[in-house]
């Protein structure tokens, strides 16, 4: 199945610049069964790139891809190519650990630690030998401010990260991501588990943060795709089950004009 | 109101109180039986109060035994045995225990894993006096004479499969997003375990550590080839010797754990079997300390533990 990747936006992503980090001709497999068929996913640089598609089709797993997250997993196999500013991320001669400094990535449930706030965020810088200790205080008030969760914390940083309210324990996994100044940052449906105030809260911080970082987001909510990315991937199963990228874009023209039928369907939500 | 409302409202007043007399019943009952299984409790610790209490001075505590037939003395020896083989015990037993289990917990299904499961339940199932034996012929045999340091790592190996048990039942109840969270911001995986899986599971651990210990603190039989026990232990002579003869620190530790030593079990277990009365009675007594010895560990790791939890909770 060829991809359906319009000649129209290749030229003008091309225009744009190089992918900041790009997945080629990827697939892979769970054991036997092949989660992910043939994806190719440029992803460019300081722009928001949208993950959607029904549930199952793997966009969790494309995510994990590009932290190589998937290592976790005993039975998980990947063919193809995923680069990082242009060199490769696979492979047994790659620093996983320096992959994922680079590529950071947010859960879908909140995760804190079981330490202070404060700890939380520092978590990652003193895993990369930052000692000092006004050096980290002022990493912790950045981050915490670029994931605008400062003024609400402030006051108690030795306070449990654990204590917050859902909202704000999602903010802190932000700030904690942020902390060690990835380059790009994977957001697995950031804001599901959270109220429309705080998932608001959370995409006004992303589309601050978008102008140092990369990002890339899975979501299942349409608007909030429409709302904060620059570009949209629809993925999809196939009649064997595999995830396929059947479509990606300028989010704009997904969600107005999308070449493939389904995207159609499932944009304005006519889809299973 | 019509008829057949109020027998439904009849109805159900007489189901209320059925209801409210089956609940008195049973909760009598569970009353019952809780007071029932608390009679033990305290009849043994009440007896033992009763028994032993009369012989509480302070020279039990600061004196060794005095000779057979001579009224007075203490159980020093027994009390400084306890707990040096107890500690020693811990020093054997929770790294390799604790280590072993954040293995097991990682590679649950791995030979090793799978081997290490088997092994520990298999070593929890051994009796506690075949391991005294085993520690015998293992240990004893070969140094040639009995020792503290003996019967220490008879206790460790007894207490080995609690410590591996309960620490990875503790590592495996850390949610797996946590982990997560800490490989996504690079951290290599025994720095995971260091700093988010250890502190997180951390209570747990020593909880189950701190019983275990409790636990061997009350051991008897696997003692009795190892340690065998020694009424002329005197560990204020050893240091005095040793600081004379400029002994280095280490040779002291060494004379100190390397001979025969007594311990609270096994003093009682001596003195309850001789047919002297005053040796009867002070056997009493050491059980009522031994067993004061226990209950403070366990509150004392309660009041620590939650006094942690609490500063966690912020
Ligand atoms: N650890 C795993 N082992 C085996 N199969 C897996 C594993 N994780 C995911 N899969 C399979 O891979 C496919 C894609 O899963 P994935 O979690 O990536 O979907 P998703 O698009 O993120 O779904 P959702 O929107 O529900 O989160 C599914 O068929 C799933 O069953
Ligand atoms: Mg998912």
């Amino acid at each position: 199945m060829a991809l359906n990747i319009s000649p129209l936006s290749v030229s003008r992503a091309n225009a744009l610049s190089d992918a900041k980090t790009e997945i080629k001709n990827l697939n892979l497999y769970y054991g036997k069964f092949q989660a992910l068929t043939d994806i190719n996913l440029p992803i460019y640089a300081n722009k928001i790139t949208a993950i959607i598609g029904p549930s199952g089709c793997g966009k969790s797993t494309l995510l994990r891809s590009f932290n190589r997250m998937n290592d976790l997993i005993p039975s998980c196999r990947t063919e193809g190519e995923i680069l990082l500013d242009g060199s490769t991320i696979l492979g047994r001669g790659v620093d996983v650990v320096d992959v994922r400094r680079r590529v950071g990535m947010v859960f879908q449930r909140p995760n804190p630690f079981p330490k202070s706030i404060y700890d939380n965020v520092a978590y990652g810088p003193r895993l990369y030998g930052i000692r000092d200790r006004r050096e980290l205080d002022q990493i912790v008030e950045k981050s915490l401010h670029q994931a605008a969760l400062w003024d609400e914390v402030k006051d108690k940083l030795q306070q449990s990260g654990t204590a917050l309210s859902g909202g704000q324990q999602q903010r802190l996994c932000i700030a904690r991501a942020l902390a060690v100044e990835p380059e790009v940052i994977l957001m697995d449906e950031p804001a599901s588990a959270l109220d429309p105030i705080s998932s608001l809260k959370i995409e006004e911080l992303m589309q601050d943060i978008v102008k140092e970082f990369t990002i890339i987001i899975v979501t299942h909510n349409m608007q909030q795709a429409a709302r904060v990315s620059d570009f949209t991937a629809m993925m999809m199963i196939d009649d064997k089950h595999s995830g396929r990228l059947i479509e990606f874009d300028d989010t704009q023209r997904i969600f107005t004009n999308p070449k493939d039928k389904r995207t159609e369907d499932y944009v304005t939500g006519r889809f299973g | 109101m019509t008829s057949s409302s109020g027998k439904i409202a009849l109805g159900s007043r007489r189901r209320l109180k059925n209801r409210k007399i089956s609940n008195f019943v049973m909760l009598f009952l569970t009353g019952l039986l809780t007071i029932l299984a608390l009679v033990p409790l305290f009849w043994i610790i009440g007896y033992v109060v009763y028994k032993g209490g009369p012989g509480l001075n302070l020279a039990f505590f600061t004196q060794l035994p005095r000779p057979v037939g001579i009224a007075g003395g203490g159980v020093l020896h027994a009390i400084e045995g306890t707990l040096i083989i107890t500690m020693l015990a811990a020093i054997f037993a929770v790294p390799p225990g604790v280590l072993a289990a954040f293995y097991a917990a990682r590679n649950p299904n791995t030979r090793l894993g799978i081997g290490l499961r088997f092994s520990t339940d298999v070593l929890a199932g051994v009796p506690s006096i075949v391991v005294g034996l085993f520690t015998y012929a293992f240990l004893v045999k070969p140094m040639g004479h009995y020792s503290g340091l003996a019967g220490a790592v008879a206790l460790a190996i007894l207490m080995l499969p609690t410590i591996i048990r309960t620490t990875e039942e503790m590592l495996k109840l850390v949610p797996q997003s946590l982990r997560e969270g800490s490989l996504a911001l690079g951290a290599p995986e025994w720095k995971t375990s260091m700093n988010v899986l250890l502190p997180a599971a951390f209570n747990g651990i020593m909880t189950g550590i701190l019983l275990s210990l409790a636990r061997g603190m009350g051991e008897t039989a696997p003692l009795l080839f190892t340690a065998l026990g020694n009424e002329r232990y005197d560990i204020r002579q050893i240091v005095t010797s040793s600081i004379q003869g400029k002994q280095g620190f280490f040779q002291m530790v060494t004379r100190i754990i390397n001979q025969p030593m007594d311990s609270l079990p096994l003093t009682l277990w001596k003195y309850a079997s001789q047919p002297y009365p005053e040796r009867v009675a002070q056997s009493w007594t050491v059980a009522l300390v031994l067993m004061f010895f226990v209950l403070f560990l366990n509150i004392a790791a309660r009041l620590w533990l939650e006094n942690r939890a609490r500063k966690l909770r912020g």
